[in-house]
């Protein structure tokens, strides 16, 4: 067959174009649509420290194609600002560092923040600033991200809308199959029966080339037979492992069945976030401006309330067998996953006319097919409010207290960073410098440990006020925190509060390209409305080299 | 201590001249820290100095290494040597960030040096374009610590074998610490290396195991997947009728030479889903590269690299302690950061032959194929003996020839349950010793 003549190809239509030359390597990841995103995104930066994990998060997106940015800076250069930031060089000593706008002047009108698709605030900021900032952010849904890098340590946050959804998650592929092997639709079955007809008589050969997955309904069947149910224990499903082993005959379509049973013998299941999304609010109280999302999401609802299954996503991975084989199972597949497609669109079609949607908002096709092949695994954040601490009281943590608590026992956790960040924001709040220090902080704010003379007073108060942080939460949590770990804690947040004073404010590139490179990363998650990201809190721990994230 | 530094003493705190805009990094450096060892920080001139006076290699100038360069300069780093042999290519661009379109085809060593000399005044970059096989131990002695930024596991194997066998225990400088980065799409992972004190590249090899090859009969036979049949175009197709051409994956006109015949085939086998990208990304190997990951993993190892040198905080990599650290991004971001182990039986720094599990019923010419995919070997044209002969030599010629018949010989005539075999590739300078275990 491979000397056969191959027929002349169709003349080629799809040689890339200098942009998919340039952009490839990135294109493999998020596709054109994740690129047309960037393209039209336009990001604000507020830099009034020193700002360098601001600059390094633009020139991770600068280089993938982002398409609009403004700095929001009125700093002027100097000289320090040449040994930390890899973009500004002699020349521009004495100029500003960016357009010059002082920042209280251009929040005064709200309106200003209206061009931009996602605000990034870098640390330190004086207080009212960033709380109009976070409150317009929060207002306008814009998503906001407030950075901290001092020294060895570094955090974001990310505020995000009210309801963030994603449909392209990126699973990992193997967790995406969904073979429905013990549900199984007549086309399939047949299929399989007659792939496995003659098993026991077959020619070794040909034995070898029945594809897996009509092995595996081979089985499921013989053991129903014997049984008079489907295989859905544990122990049931080494019963089926074992009947497969004991025909082996050492063929690998054999051992990729017997690998295959646990992972594919489940009933198709809906997982709980799933289900989140599918009772939501906004799913049940269509509107004729609701977001394409939710009206795709209402569709799947009345599909598993008719069906109690998710349509198919229709994809089957490789495995050994004859090419036509193989594709006609793949056409079963796909079949199969087009016609519960079509039956979601009709669905889609009659909420777009029972909620008196215009034309123009009408709902593409292949947004509803991208919508049923990723079901089992969309993802919606719920953004929550930055939080910002009023100077001189302290926090609270909501109903996010008893997580946060329990947060504080678990070794891994950062969290005794977090209020460590927290407590520097209070002290920025609550100090003013006698004269301003030095031109890259015109607005007036000193950070702990600005002078020699004051670092050991400066670490002391950060303690103190992360200290009572931390009894805060305790507190709020009501749910108290014994010795050891109380003290552990303490002497573990002093150790942070001691070397974010010693820092004085300092940013060490490679933990602010570092943040940078963090910031980027969750920025294009955002933009691209794929991938999962932070929600809501990342902490960076340079000294230990390690990262975590919380919800607050 | 400042007297011995008397020509360039820095002054503190931005005062005098020249250290100014070492403000941020001098703050920190004359400051003792919460987690500083006060038996080896002393704040202030010893720090500085080190930085002055110690000499980094920087192997790769690529997506990892124009970061790593630019993050060296900015953390006060003096000296810095940069090794790479390609050029930059049109697709560098959307991360490489010292490179510009008008740099395409230039050495990307050269390029990148020249940009950050120009932008970070006083500190010294020397390029060296070529590959790193082409340098000897007396070049790799002169430096304090080695950096790589590479894509390659080969070359990461080649130099971490160097730096071992570089090891004397009688002289502390012949000890180069060796920091390695690598990223894939939104995954990563940095950790630093003690040659012959904590686990080297080596003894990691298995946890980062080689994708699985299709096998030959299902492309010649029964291709299934659109990948199937552009294999197919590549590796037997152009066998056979452009054998006399090299394939130039980076020319576009073979390319779609490859990508009408992978076409073709997919035609006639009801097989969707061949493009053009599909075909340059499987001839190529191609893996997703972003700018940031690159950014995170690169910021890691120079921060590891600034510890080291300044003891400005504990760096990673002692014996005893963390040494890895995994890092993953495109659900969250999620660091695992731990110690990797030190395995008695590595080829490379162990003393040990390493167990190789075999079926005696097995031909050499299996074993021989088996080398370059199992996960504790990924050797590609393996040389094999045994303490008394040579079963097979892929090169001379006049060895080869000698040795071929042994390769449709049955292992358990050749080789004895137990016995110690080596295997050498002319991608590494030393023999790599198992123990051969019948199933």
């Amino acid at each position: 067959m491979a000397n056969d003549r191959v027929p002349t190809p169709p003349p080629l239509h799809d040689l890339p174009t200098a942009k998919e030359k340039r952009y490839d390597r990135q294109l493999r990841l998020w596709g054109a649509s994740g690129q047309v995103a960037l393209e039209e995104a336009h990001i604000l930066l507020v830099n009034t420290g020193s700002g360098v994990t601001g600059i390094e998060a633009l020139k991770n997106l600068v280089l993938p194609g982002v398409g609009q940015f403004s700095i929001l800076d009125s700093a002027i250069v100097c000289e320090e600002d040449l040994g930390v930031n890899f973009f500004l060089e002699d020349e521009s000593l004495g100029k500003f560092r960016a357009e010059e706008t002082p920042l209280e002047s251009f929040l005064q009108k709200d309106d200003n923040l209206k061009p931009f698709t996602l605000l990034l605030v870098g640390a330190p900021i004086d207080y009212a600033s960033l709380r109009k900032i976070r409150d317009l952010a929060l207002a306008s849904q814009t998503p906001l991200f407030y950075t901290h890098c001092i020294g060895f340590f570094s955090h974001f946050s990310v505020q995000l809308p009210r309801a963030f959804p994603v449909v392209d998650t990126h699973p990992d592929p193997t967790a995406t199959q969904d073979l429905r092997l013990l549900k199984p639709w007549s086309e399939l079955q047949d299929f399989a029966k007659r792939m496995t007809d003659d098993l026991e008589t077959m020619a070794q050969h040909d034995l070898g080339h029945v594809p897996y997955v009509c092995l595996l309904l081979h089985y499921i069947d013989k053991y129903r037979t014997q049984h008079g149910k489907l295989p859905e224990s544990y122990k049931d499903k080494t019963a089926v492992r074992d009947m497969v082993r004991a025909e082996g005959k050492d063929e690998e379509n054999f051992e990729e069945a017997y690998a295959a049973v646990l992972k594919s013998l489940n009933p198709p299941t809906i997982p709980s976030a799933v289900r989140d999304v599918l009772s939501a609010p906004e799913t049940q109280s269509l509107t004729s401006v609701s977001s394409s999302f939710w009206l795709i999401a209402n569709a799947i609802q009345r599909f598993v309330t008719k069906y109690s299954v998710l349509p198919l996503p229709g994809a089957v991975p490789d495995m050994k067998a004859r090419s036509n084989d193989y594709i006609t199972l793949q056409q079963i597949y796909k079949s199969k996953a087009r016609a519960d497609c079509a039956e979601v669109t009709a669905s889609v079609r009659s909420l777009e006319k029972s909620t008196n949607r215009s034309a123009k908002l009408e709902i593409p096709v292949n947004e509803i097919e991208n919508f049923c092949k990723n079901a089992a695994h969309i993802h919606l954040v719920r953004g929550r409010p930055l939080q910002l601490i009023t100077p001189g009281e302290k926090p609270s943590f909501g109903d996010r207290a008893k997580a946060l608590r329990s947060e504080l026992t678990n070794p891994e956790s950062l969290m005794g960073l977090y209020l460590a960040f927290l407590a520097f924001d209070d002290f920025t709040a609550t100090h003013t410098p006698p004269v301003p220090a030095h031109p890259s902080s015109p607005t007036g704010v000193l950070v702990p440990g600005a002078s020699d003379s004051a670092l050991e007073a400066d670490a002391a108060k950060l303690t103190s006020t992360a200290h009572t942080y931390l009894d805060a939460l305790i507190n709020e949590s009501g749910n108290r925190l014994e010795d050891p770990e109380y003290s552990d804690l303490r002497a573990e947040i002093e150790k942070y509060c001691t070397e974010i004073a010693r820092a004085g404010g300092a940013e060490l590139h490679n933990m602010a390209s570092l943040t940078g490179g963090l910031v980027s990363q969750e920025i294009i998650k955002v933009i691209t409305g794929q991938y999962v990201g932070v929600d809501n809190v990342c902490l960076v721990e340079g000294v230990a080299s390690r990262m975590g994230t919380l919800k607050v | 201590m400042a007297a011995v530094m008397a020509p360039n003493a820095p002054v503190m705190n931005g005062h005098g001249s020249g250290r100014a805009k070492w403000k941020h990094l001098d703050t920190l450096l004359s400051r003792p820290g919460a987690y500083t060892d006060p038996e080896a920080f002393v704040p202030g001139e010893v720090p500085i100095a080190s930085l002055d006076n110690a000499r980094i290699l920087v192997i790769g100038a690529g997506g990892l290494g124009c970061e790593i360069l630019k993050n060296l300069a900015l953390s006060g780093f003096k000296n810095i040597d940069v090794i790479d042999m390609d050029t930059i290519d049109v697709s560098n661009l959307n991360r490489q960030f010292l490179f510009r379109a008008k740099d395409v085809g230039n050495a990307k060593a050269t390029v990148a040096a020249e940009f950050v000399m120009k932008r970070v005044p006083g500190c010294q970059i020397t390029p060296y374009v070529g590959k790193i096989q082409d340098k000897d131990e007396d070049y790799y002695m002169q430096f304090n610590v080695v950096i790589c930024g590479l894509d390659s596991i080969e070359a990461r194997r080649w130099i971490n074998a160097t730096l071992v066998g570089m090891v004397d225990m009688d002289n502390p400088d012949s000890l180069k610490p060796l920091i390695d980065g690598g990223t894939e799409g939104f995954k990563g992972q940095s950790r630093v290396i003690l040659p012959t004190m904590t686990s080297c590249i080596e003894c990691q090899l298995d946890m980062h195991a080689p994708r699985a090859a299709v096998p030959l009969c299902t492309l010649a036979t029964i291709p299934r997947q659109p990948q199937h049949c552009i294999e197919w175009a590549h590796i037997i197709k152009w066998e056979e009728e452009r054998k006399d051409i090299v394939l130039d994956t980076d020319d576009p006109a073979h390319i779609t030479w490859l990508y009408e015949k992978a076409l073709g085939r997919a035609k006639e086998f009801n097989i969707e889903g061949v493009t053009y990208s599909m075909t340059q990304g499987v001839v190529k190997n191609i893996i997703p590269a972003i700018a940031s990951t690159n950014a995170i993993i690169a910021a890691s190892c120079c921060n590891e690299a600034f510890k080291l040198v300044t003891s400005a905080a504990p760096c990673i990599g002692m014996p005893g302690t963390n040494n890895y650290m995994q890092y993953t991004g495109d659900a969250g971001v999620y660091t695992f950061t731990f110690e990797a182990e030190r395995k008695e039986d590595c080829p490379v720094c162990g003393n040990l032959p390493k167990d190789l599990s075999i079926d005696p019923e097995q031909t050499l010419e299996a074993l021989v194929e088996s080398l370059a995919e199992r996960p504790e070997s990924q050797l590609k044209k393996p040389n094999v003996s045994t303490g008394q002969k040579s079963l097979y030599y892929s090169s001379p010629a006049s060895l080869e020839e000698q040795t071929r018949p042994n390769l449709k010989r049955k292992l358990k005539e050749l080789l004895d349950d137990g016995e110690e075999m080596a295997v050498t590739d002319p991608a590494f300078a030393i023999a790599f010793r198992y123990k051969v275990r019948f199933r």
